[in-house]
């Protein structure tokens, strides 16, 4: 159709035309873009007055651990610790039964992270580099097994432990931590397994080496930040756990740091908030450390599990 | 022994040195012997993951089974053998209307806990996607740490934060709000402000989760489309409701999945807020009701199982899910 129109014509008509449309396009994107420019400024206030709300709590902890119980109880709370003391702490760590419940959360962490990580790396290894019969019913197991809900089974879990004399024992809790973490800890090691390629292994292999050699020299090496990962998320789950030790350590005596938090909470609520802060901030700080190790994997790690399982 | 003639396909190979030597043509250089080594090394391999799973989860489940159909009390704690009562246990619980209250609660505190925290998590991370990267940079170290916090440690600080004599919350509203029925007001005496207060702890420390795998999924939509999008004429919310939300859709159900499962098998949190003084029988979810029966082995089995099942009602279709697929 537009062939028919004089081209001597059409060109001109075209130009005029195109200015006007192409200058009122680059004003409205100018306009847009000052208007999202203004937009993106009072967004991030939004977004720095959240960050600000939400890690009010963990500021309140470490805030109110420096500050001695009478600046506690003014009826004004004091906001920024200016003359803080180090009581709070010094009362905590000399505390007899702090150091108790340190090395039985310690006891407990170290036996099962050793058990979780070498464990679960070895079934890793199988899940990801043999093919057999179960394989899939057994990587379906543990997907399966991480809904069953704990809470729906400590009190059979203390009957079992009971049974073999493993109550109030850091056996018998490492146990059952080992089982709960054990799955997900899998999970995690199979995929850092199959990232190595098996390529790698074989190539070790026709030049002469063992299938263990090869592993050993090869694969393992480059599956260390996985170990650390699964380790440290191992350690994160032992080190604040609090069900199943409620259940499985009714002794004062074998109390973990945890079950330790709260018992200093009960007797101190609203008596010396300031001790049971310290007490709070000496459990954190360590901890918040490890975590941002491992979050984006754990955060991974659970999304993929449900995605690709 | 004398091996039986076989067919010349499925013979084992001759057993002449040149022929059985470790030439690259015959595939894996993997030497015979290993074989039946390579068939059981698997299985070896699984065990010592097997034993503690089925040590601490298999069989505590199985005898608990077992057990909600029993009689179990005191007296077989000493050694009487345990009576079968077939579904005594069952209609005992199920007849009573406070059993339906609590698992009446704990629904409703699982829906609403995991919606809040999905609608604040998905804005959040939303927010995080649009802002400048020293704001954006702030509000993950937030998020942060409010997520690697201990529970017990942050439940110890929102116990201090909403205590009625000195507490901030109590502050702030009587102070600056200027409601002074707040001087000294209980938070958890009353069991719907019990909720409330457990609801904003749970929301807390549930959110960071679902902003960063909200945000992990938000950033895999490809700017190319956003951008053509918007010189389309799409606004803000038009492109976020037909682009981005469709794609992030299956990280947004699992996350949402989860959470529901982690709401309704909540215990910390509760049991803390009771401990704290808050009348345990109006305030018990299924969670804190179980750990009250356990005095009553047959009875907290009971209890445990329904709450299992429950749980795999609410989560079946995700375990269909997995069965369906195929690549594992």
């Amino acid at each position: 159709m537009s062939a028919t129109a004089p081209p001597p014509v059409a060109v001109p008509a075209v130009a005029t035309a195109a200015v006007p449309g192409a200058v009122r396009a680059v004003r409205h994107r100018r306009r847009v873009r000052r208007r999202s420019r203004l937009a993106r400024r009072l967004l991030g206030v939004l977004a720095v007055a959240v960050a600000l709300v939400w890690a009010f709590p963990i500021y309140w902890m470490v805030s109110s651990a420096f500050l001695p119980t009478a600046r506690l109880q003014r009826p004004e709370p004091t906001f920024f610790p200016v003359d803080g003391t180090l009581a709070n702490f010094r009362q905590v760590l000399t505390d007899e039964s702090f150091a108790a419940s340190f090395r039985v959360s310690l006891a407990v962490t170290a036996l099962t992270l050793a058990g979780a990580v070498l464990f679960a790396f070895v079934a890793a290894l199988a899940v990801s580099r043999f093919r057999f019969r179960g394989r899939k019913s057994f990587i379906l197991t543990i997907l399966v097994v991480q809904m069953i809900p704990a809470e729906g089974l400590f009190i059979s879990q203390y009957a079992v432990l009971d049974d073999w004399g493993l109550v109030n024992s850091v056996l018998g809790l490492s146990i059952v931590y080992v089982a709960a973490i054990l799955p997900f800890t899998v999970w995690m090691l199979r995929g850092f397994v199959n990232g190595v390629p098996i390529e790698l292994e074989e190539a070790a292999m026709v030049d002469g080496l063992s299938r263990t050699q090869a592993f050993f020299r090869i694969t393992f090496p480059l599956l260390a930040p996985g170990l650390v990962a699964s380790g440290v998320y191992g350690f994160l789950q032992a080190w604040n756990e609090y069900t199943l030790a409620l259940v499985v350590m009714t002794e004062p005596g074998e109390r973990t740091l945890p079950l330790w938090l709260q018992g200093l909470v009960e007797a101190n609520r609203a008596t010396d908030w300031g001790v049971v802060m310290a007490g709070a901030t000496l459990i954190a700080v360590p901890v918040i450390g490890f975590f941002l190790l491992v979050q984006k994997r754990m955060s991974a790690g659970l999304v993929a599990g449900a995605v690709k399982g | 022994m004398s091996a039986p003639p076989l067919p010349p396909e499925t013979a084992a190979p001759p057993r002449d040195p040149v022929a059985a030597g470790p030439t690259p043509v015959a595939g894996r250089p993997v030497p015979r012997r290993a074989s039946w080594r390579a068939r059981l090394n698997p299985y070896l391999l699984l065990v010592p993951a097997l034993v503690p799973i089925a040590i601490g989860l298999g069989y505590p489940l199985a005898r608990q089974f077992v057990l909600s159909f029993q009689e179990y009390g005191l007296a077989q704690q000493f050694g009487r053998p345990a009576e079968w009562v077939g579904l005594r246990n069952y209609t005992e619980l199920l007849g009573d209307p406070y059993v339906w209250g609590v698992i009446g609660r704990s629904v409703a505190f699982c829906l609403v806990n995991a919606g809040l925290t999905m609608l604040v998590g998905v804005a959040l991370a939303v927010l995080m996607s649009r802002v400048g990267r020293a704001a954006r940079t702030t509000l993950q170290v937030g998020m942060l740490l409010a997520w690697g916090t201990p529970v017990l440690a942050t439940l110890t600080v929102w116990q201090w934060l909403f205590d009625s004599q000195y507490g901030v919350v109590n502050w702030v509203l009587a102070g600056p709000l200027g409601l002074a029925e707040f001087r000294g007001h209980s938070w958890i005496i009353e069991p719907a402000s019990f909720y409330l207060v457990a609801t904003v702890i749970v929301v807390w420390m549930s959110v960071p989760f679902v902003v960063f795998t909200t945000y992990a999924a938000l950033l895999q939509v490809p700017a190319e489309c956003v951008e053509a999008a918007e010189l389309d004429g799409a606004s803000a919310w038009q492109r976020f409701r037909h682009l981005s939300l469709p794609l992030v859709r299956p990280v947004l159900l699992i996350a949402a999945l989860l959470q529901v499962i982690w709401d309704l098998r909540v215990f910390t949190q509760i049991h803390v807020l009771q401990r704290a003084g808050a009348p345990t029988r109006e305030t018990h979810l299924l969670g804190t009701f179980v750990y009250s029966l356990s005095r009553e082995f047959s009875m907290a089995g009971a209890m445990a199982t329904v709450m299992l099942v429950l749980t795999l009602c609410l989560t079946g279709f995700y375990i269909r899910r997995m069965l369906r697929e195929e690549e594992l």
